[in-house]
């Protein structure tokens, strides 16, 4: 997408806020301009900031492990075809399962640290990830392997010039394919049960605090949260797997 | 250069494809290993390239036995040989960064080995300089085949080995390939081998060919033909009455 293009959509949607305000002139919709002024009011002198550092926090730990853990196990179901059709019915079932559901368990078994809201988005990009790298993995033809074996590459070579560059453009789809469910259940679990984060934050302003231009704030950082997130994984696969779209 | 001393392989607990079987190459002989499909002839390219171990018997390049692919030895396959996510020039380099990857073992990279990303000569020499950054699904089949070419001979080999090199590409590109693996056969004093299931493209290719027949192969059934690899020869008489020979023995296998 052009830059100018995403400009121009941006000021149009910011144009629309204002009208609606104008229209409505009520308080649980302020205009654009007092969101900004809160907005820069909360991050210079509130707590905004840290609320935002333990939502992105959480939000990177998950991904990382969720790449770190799930890659690795696509490479080699999508290599073996043995473990892969042992597991298959597995994640054949588990696949589907909208992960949110799991946040009560995860709530109970981890408690209400951390720890919980990091494995239920682990647990969204998990599979994700999984199924598109294994399948990725599973398109490595055979004779690709032996010809990189046959310049003397080893099994630490084909990991790294074979194995690892083919499992990028299945990380990178399943990022961008689930970046947006991962911040929308963050949301959800950051709402009950924690003082930190976004989610909190936002919930907390509108109805607690009934400061509703604190609250847009809110909205709006982790709307650019997610938006970040989903701009830093076009932009990485624009320039690792350009070869995709020649 | 190759001998192979009463080489036994079968896959698994298959019968076996090979049997007993001994011959030798000499260094700088330019073979072709002929035969219908399922004779074993890319079976014997992959043990000479040390990506197969034998069942029985031994594979002795250069008088060392071969346990794994020889730093020496190099591979080129008929197709998806390339990296698909990498530029022409960057898989020309591969072979290269592999064993810069590993430095000068004597396993994976010859001992005397100096780390280098040098492939512009090759990229020239081969027609690849206006390609060198496009990927292999942006270029033609002869130009994917020319950067597998790049790659292995950065790696300096001595034993070229080509499995059905240019059976996917149309007929002037593969002439004009075949011309070109023979200049390069000629001028880096290499041995060649060259499977293949055409005729034509043995008689081109092999001075003394390999004749496989329905496995297990016991013996070796070679013919000479002097000719090949000379200016011209397609259009000779000889090569000719070689290319008939051929047919006529294949069909009795």
């Amino acid at each position: 997408m052009k830059r100018g293009r995403v400009l121009v959509a941006t000021l149009a949607l910011l144009a629309a806020w204002q009208l609606l305000a104008m229209l409505l002139r009520q308080s649980i919709l302020p205009a654009p301009v007092e969101v900004a002024r809160t907005l820069v009011e909360e991050t210079l002198h509130g707590e905004l900031p840290k609320h935002f550092l333990a939502s992105l926090w959480r939000v990177l730990a998950s991904t990382l492990l969720s790449i770190g853990l799930a890659a690795p196990a696509g490479l080699l179901l999508g290599q073996s075809k043995r473990l892969n059709e042992f597991f298959l019915p597995v994640i054949y079932i588990l696949y589907p399962i909208p992960k949110v559901v799991f946040v009560p368990v995860l709530l109970l078994f981890f408690g209400i640290g951390d720890l919980s809201k990091i494995l239920i988005i682990f647990l969204i990009l998990f599979f994700q990830i999984l199924v598109l790298v294994r399948d990725q993995a599973a398109a490595l033809r055979p004779e690709l392997i032996l010809s990189v074996r046959s310049l003397g590459a080893g099994r630490r070579a084909l990991f790294r010039f074979v194995y690892l560059p083919a499992s990028l453009p299945g990380i990178l789809t399943a990022l961008r394919q689930s970046i947006g469910t991962a911040v929308a259940v963050l949301y959800v679990t950051e709402v009950f049960a924690t003082r930190f984060g976004l989610g909190y934050y936002i919930y907390f302003q509108g109805s607690s605090m009934i400061n509703y231009p604190a609250m847009y704030a809110g909205i709006v950082v982790m709307s650019l949260l997610g938006l970040a997130l989903y701009f830093i994984v076009d932009w990485l696969e624009k320039k690792l797997c350009g070869w995709q779209n020649p | 250069m190759i001998h192979l001393s009463s080489l036994t392989f079968s896959y698994g607990r298959g019968a076996p494809i090979f049997s007993g079987f001994s011959w030798s190459a000499a260094r700088g002989e330019a073979w072709a290993v002929l035969g219908p499909s399922g004779c074993g002839k890319s079976t014997l390219l992959n043990l000479l390239a040390g990506l197969l171990q034998p069942t029985g018997g031994k594979v002795l390049v250069e008088g060392q036995e071969l346990h794994r692919p020889r730093p020496h030895t190099g591979l080129i396959i008929q197709d998806y040989g390339l990296l698909p996510w990498a530029t022409v020039r960057q898989n020309a380099e591969l072979g290269l960064r592999v064993r810069n990857f590993y430095g000068p073992d004597g396993t994976h990279a010859p001992r005397d080995y100096k780390p280098s990303l040098q492939v512009d000569p090759w990229l020239k020499r081969l027609g690849l300089q206006d390609v060198a950054a496009k990927y292999p699904g942006q270029v033609s089949g002869g130009q994917r085949q020319r950067a597998a070419i790049a790659r292995t001979l950065a790696l300096e080999p001595d034993l070229l080995l080509m499995d059905e090199p240019f059976s996917s590409l149309d007929a002037p590109t593969r002439e004009s390939l075949q011309g070109l693996v023979l200049e390069l056969w000629a001028e880096q004093g290499l041995t060649l081998v060259t499977v293949t299931h055409a005729i034509e493209e043995a008689a081109v290719l092999g001075q003394r060919i390999l004749l496989l027949g329905r496995p297990p192969n016991r013996e070796p059934e070679v013919i000479d033909n002097p000719g090949a690899a000379q200016p011209g020869y397609r259009e000779s008489a000889e090569y000719a009455a070689v290319v008939r020979e051929l047919r006529e023995r294949l069909m009795r296998l």
